[in-house]
């Protein structure tokens, strides 16, 4: 944005006063009244509004009472939250290291020249235009022992064969990693596709003349170009395991049990189903502590700190 | 982020190497293909046939009766309509959410990075936290606000959602998206005497059909799938697809059609799938336009 008119060696412009600069700059601030409201009463009003009623002893119907931490240190002694945060811990890491690893080798593979490129990143890229309704449906299929891969290898003569997970409450946790990495990886794959064709082709031609296996040029020269990638993939995938939910309940609806709960559905239950909306919202106020904590420093140094528009 | 000339090492013959790298992309390609494959396949067989376990194989009685049983006739609790509901709903949310988000994140970008307004950096740096804030943190208060204007549960109330929520990446993209054109454009405008509505329609507007496509792509993708929003404002008239396929699939009354079952997956999943097909590049574009540059 910076200077607008101050640095133009321009008669017309040097000679518009700040006062009517400031009066013409009045419709710009009237169309981003709206937005200022939104962003007060909705992102940071109904933000407040939350975090306030964790302190209250709120069931049904929100009241205004005071009760410290009661509900957090409730929180702590409940076993389906417990779950929902390992749940979550486990699906996290897993999630985003696998998106990452498979991701990349995606991009790598893709970029050594294939024929059919199009078609490769097409394939590995389209799970992510669907919705999470959909991929938990589709994979809650193939899934289930009865008639999905477990049946399928059996009957190819492997009677003890067993794919049971979906089912399994030690296991289920990971089947949604599972459908996750298949709905996530293609965008992984697609950020550090277009970083891998930003590298300098010179580069490529150095490493050979050097005699540099080309594996080595990957991990130790093309990856540390990629951070800005690697890092984009990763705010996105970490924002994507926050809002974890719809995968969940269209997969196994948090079963067997509670063996597949997660923070947001816990939320969901405890505001809507269980009439417990201090409870649900000290797990919300708990969600926002972690992801602010994590984004803050990214967003300040990526958005705010470079004013703006030649940032 | 021009991704047209593939670089990397020179092609070579075939060579083990050269076959390393067909082998794992193709089993790569099949991972994710498997469950299109099953999806499809299975909502083409009777349910005889989905008794008998195989859930590769291609149906032997290739019958549609599922897909019109999903569409027209399948039930969700009591209402037996079929997903063909949902869809319409879906396509009544769809189209003013995507609307009034694309105006207003254009209207956004525009003034962000255009013109010099007090405190919009900082508008601008909450608007983006509140990107990344999880929705559970928004939902309860926002239903009362909306219950006490009385708007909650209805068509209105689930767009003011879509816009709202829209506002972060729709204004993240625009503003982008007009940072990128030369300045000296927006300084010849205003030395003509435009004001901040002319330049807007007579000079801006006209530039922005990229970002447009790529902002209407993004917003059809991500609003037509869309459940938690749907679920908790849309109210029981209005509920969008994702949310009653949810339904379909988790009423459990005898035995599960499994055939209806994944042809009301497909017809959830056409509407992306056709965009994601017809719209190649830009996809990707729009993916990473929301997220590389800043």
């Amino acid at each position: 944005m910076a200077t607008i008119p101050i640095r133009v060696p321009n008669l017309a412009a040097s000679r518009t006063t700040a006062r009517s600069r400031i009066r013409k700059r009045l419709p710009a601030a009237f169309a981003l009244l709206p937005t200022a409201l939104v962003v007060l009463v909705v992102y940071i009003g109904c933000m407040l509004w939350t975090v306030r009623l964790s302190f209250t002893s709120s069931t049904l119907l929100p009241k205004l009472d005071w009760v410290g931490l009661a509900q957090y240190s409730r929180l702590f002694a409940n076993d389906r939250f417990l779950t929902s945060v390992e749940n979550i811990a486990i699906f996290g890491v897993l999630f985003i290291s696998g998106c990452l690893i498979l991701g990349f080798l995606l991009a790598v593979f893709i970029d050594q020249n294939v024929r059919g490129e199009g078609v490769f990143r097409t394939v590995f890229l389209y799970p992510y235009a669907m919705s999470f309704v959909v991929t938990g449906v589709a994979w809650q299929w193939f899934l289930n022992p009865g008639l999905g891969l477990q049946k399928l290898v059996r009957d190819l003569g492997f009677p003890n064969f067993t794919f049971d997970w979906i089912v399994n409450q030690d296991m289920a946790i990971y089947t949604i990693v599972i459908a996750g990495l298949w709905h996530g990886a293609g965008l992984t794959m697609a950020i550090l596709l277009a970083g891998l064709r930003g590298v300098d082709e010179d580069l490529w031609k150095a490493a050979k003349v050097d005699g540099i296996p080309t594996w080595r040029v990957y991990v130790s020269i093309v990856l540390p170009l990629l951070r800005p990638m690697v890092i984009t993939a990763t705010v996105l995938l970490t924002t994507g395991v926050v809002k974890l939910y719809d995968l969940v309940v269209a997969m196994t609806l948090g079963g067997p049990g509670i063996a597949t709960e997660v923070p947001a559905k816990f939320v969901m239950d405890h505001l809507f189903e269980r009439n417990n909306i201090a409870l649900g919202t000290a797990t919300a106020t708990i969600m926002l502590i972690a992801v602010v904590s994590v984004l803050a420093p990214w967003v300040y140094a990526r958005y705010v700190r470079p004013q703006g528009r030649h940032a | 982020m021009n991704a047209a000339q593939p670089q990397g090492r020179r092609p070579r013959r075939l060579t083990p190497g050269r076959i390393g790298v067909y082998v794992f992309l193709i089993s790569a390609a099949l991972f994710f293909l498997l469950p299109l494959w099953i999806m499809v396949v299975t909502s083409l067989k009777p349910m005889e046939e989905i008794r008998l376990g195989n859930i590769l194989a291609l149906p032997q009685m290739l019958t549609f009766e599922a897909w019109s049983k999903a569409w027209s006739s399948a039930c969700t609790g009591l209402e037996c309509h079929g997903i063909s509901v949902g869809f319409w709903n879906s396509v009544r949310i769809l189209i003013p959410s995507v609307i009034f988000s694309i105006i207003a994140g254009a209207i956004n970008g525009y003034a962000l990075s255009f013109w010099r307004v007090k405190g919009a950096n900082i508008l601008f740096g909450v608007l983006l936290l509140g990107a990344f804030i999880p929705y559970q943190v928004f939902l309860y208060p926002l239903v009362r606000i909306f219950s006490m204007t009385g708007i909650y549960n209805s068509l209105t109330c689930i767009v003011l959602v879509h816009v709202i929520f829209g506002l972060p990446t729709m204004t993240l993209l625009f503003r982008n998206y007009y940072a990128g054109l030369p300045i000296e454009l927006f300084k010849a405008a205003r030395i003509d005497g435009g004001g901040f509505w002319s330049i807007f329609f007579q000079v801006i507007l006209p530039m922005s059909t990229p970002i447009l496509v790529v902002a209407t792509i993004l917003q059809v993708t991500g609003i037509w799938n869309d459940f938690i929003f749907g679920l908790t404002f849309a109210g029981r008239e209005n509920l969008p697809m994702t949310v009653q396929l949810n339904n379909i699939v988790h009423s459990t009354q005898g035995e599960r059609a499994y055939n209806v079952d994944m042809a009301a997956t497909m017809l959830a999943a056409l509407v992306p799938l056709v965009i994601y097909f017809v719209s190649g590049r830009w996809f990707v574009r729009g993916i990473a336009a929301g997220a590389v540059k800043g």
